[in-house]
């Protein structure tokens, strides 16, 4: 699977790339992996304010429900409606058309300091 | 605190070899899915699926008083089996709540072979040894003797007939045969955990990866596939069949889990028979039920059911159903609220979540 080198990446497996102050979050293809067929997500509405680290929405697979955490703080400007509509994009797409939401990032050094893709999938392979 | 390995079926490496996604299922390392739950559910309901299901335990009672002690220690009538026939049926505590759900087999009048859980077998086999003294007969764990494969699905039987000249049509459900099958001594039983026709097979270990293989080759034309205990368990919840440590535990009598089908109170002295006697004359106060959810949310296991905002009972297993699309679980209520039609709430993170009592199983399969 591709990771793309200019995203960043937590151990709580989302992902996160900046444009500008929006960066934009969602899960890794290993997330949606280990949760398996998605039927729900739950996602916060725009101008909630989210410090690094709280739990902003959760997925639901057919098997379980996992909560997600903000991995950088800010204001979340969007979240994404195709998912309220078909969840199983994020499935098909995680990297991509299936992000969850965007946020207007307060700290651009949350950012930085994540994991890199090379460092993520070293840190994916070592725990499967 | 040290942890103990994973056990592992003699499949563990076919699992690996087919890409399975492998978690820790009670202490054994087993395929959750291969290709995807939804995916493998749909195989099962419409074509066929395999699931290596070895890590479940078996239980030999042979000798004069064998058919004695299974009756003494079981709820449902022993005395009814003909050779070659299966029941389903519980092992209880003398107060009533279930020790394991099983599946007793009759293979001769003294010889029965009893398939049970994987995570009770330790506890189940004590449990009978405990009581066997005053019976003539030898109790044996024999789990290490047999692997099972599951061949379940509208096109299990012509699957699994390629593979044995014994006539596997005439074997009707909840009988089981022993002959060869794909080149292997083995028993063949008509039963299943998914709801639709099938077969459980019972080889020796040392030969399950090649019975395997011979399987998954010979249904390739129906279009088998491996299949996890993911979508095991969503087949099993829509055709309503308990699963030890949720629909029934040690504090849940069969009456209580609406298996009272199961319990044969005619037919003499059983264990936990004079606990279910009272329990039966107090009146039960609750009872297991089939809900669904009305409000956008799943009833998880362990998740509260209210009424009217009180608390009322608890879910015990709930799941999108794949066949049905949708939401669907089973839950204790109180008796007068186990029935159809009920409005009820599921507290699903903090949030009471519409949904409604139905009628189970919540899926049959046409016959």
């Amino acid at each position: 699977m591709n990771y793309p080198e200019s995203y960043r990446y937590t151990k709580e497996h989302e992902w996160v790339s900046l444009a500008g102050d929006t960066a934009t979050v969602g899960i890794t293809f290993h997330a949606q992996e280990e949760l398996g067929d998605i039927v729900y997500v739950d996602l916060p509405k725009p101008g909630a304010q989210l410090a690094k680290g709280d739990s902003f929405g959760s997925v639901e697979s057919v098997k379980a429900v996992s909560d997600i955490y903000a991995p950088v703080g800010g204001e979340v400007l969007e979240a994404n409606e195709l998912l309220t509509s078909s969840p199983e994009k994020l499935n098909e797409d995680p990297h991509e058309a299936a992000w969850l939401i965007k946020i207007r990032v307060s700290d651009p050094n949350e950012f930085n300091n994540l994991l890199s893709a090379a460092d993520y999938q070293t840190y994916v392979g070592a725990e499967s | 605190m040290t942890t103990a390995p994973l056990k592992r079926t003699p499949l563990n490496e076919v699992h690996r070899a087919f890409g399975a996604k492998m978690v820790d299922f009670g202490g054994w390392d087993m395929p959750v899915q291969y290709t995807g739950l939804i995916d493998e559910h749909n195989t099962v309901r419409n074509a066929v699926g395999l699931f290596d299901v070895s890590h479940m335990g078996e239980i030999e009672i042979r000798g004069p008083e064998a058919a004695k002690l299974t009756d003494f220690v079981t709820t449902n009538a022993v005395s009814k089996l003909k050779h070659g026939q299966a029941q389903y049926s519980g092992l209880l505590y003398e107060h009533g709540g279930f020790v394991d759900d099983i599946l007793v087999h009759k293979v001769a009048d003294d010889s029965f072979f009893i398939c049970v859980n994987a995570s009770n077998q330790e506890k189940d086999f004590e449990h009978i040894v405990g009581v066997s003294g005053d019976f003539e007969c030898e109790v044996e764990f024999a789990s290490g003797k047999y692997a099972q494969l599951a061949i379940q699905g509208p096109k299990a039987l012509e699957t699994a007939q390629q593979l044995t000249e014994t006539p596997l049509a005439g074997i009707r459900y909840y009988w089981f045969t022993d002959g060869m099958f794909a080149g292997v001594p083995a028993r063949i039983a008509r039963t299943g955990y998914t709801g639709e026709d099938g077969f459980e097979v019972y080889v020796a270990p040392d030969v399950a990866a090649d019975v395997w293989k011979a399987i998954m080759e010979a249904g390739k034309p129906a279009g088998i596939k491996p299949c996890g205990l993911g979508a095991r368990n969503t087949l099993r919840l829509e055709s309503k069949m308990a699963l030890y440590g949720h629909e029934i535990g040690a504090s849940i009598s069969p009456l209580e889990a609406d298996l009272g089908w199961i319990v044969k109170f005619d037919k003499g002295e059983f264990i936990g028979r004079d606990a279910l006697v009272k329990q039966k004359q107090a009146g039960l106060k609750r009872k297991l039920t089939g809900f669904e959810m009305r409000g956008r949310g799943i009833g998880r296991d362990g998740y509260e059911v209210t009424i009217g905002g009180q608390p009322a009972g608890w879910v015990t297993s709930g799941s999108p159903a794949p066949t049905l699309n949708r939401n669907i679980g089973l839950c204790y209520l109180p008796l007068e609220r186990a029935k159809p039609g009920e409005k009820i709430e599921i507290v699903v993170r903090n949030q009471a979540v519409e949904a409604e009592t139905v009628p189970t199983p919540f899926y049959k399969r046409p016959q």
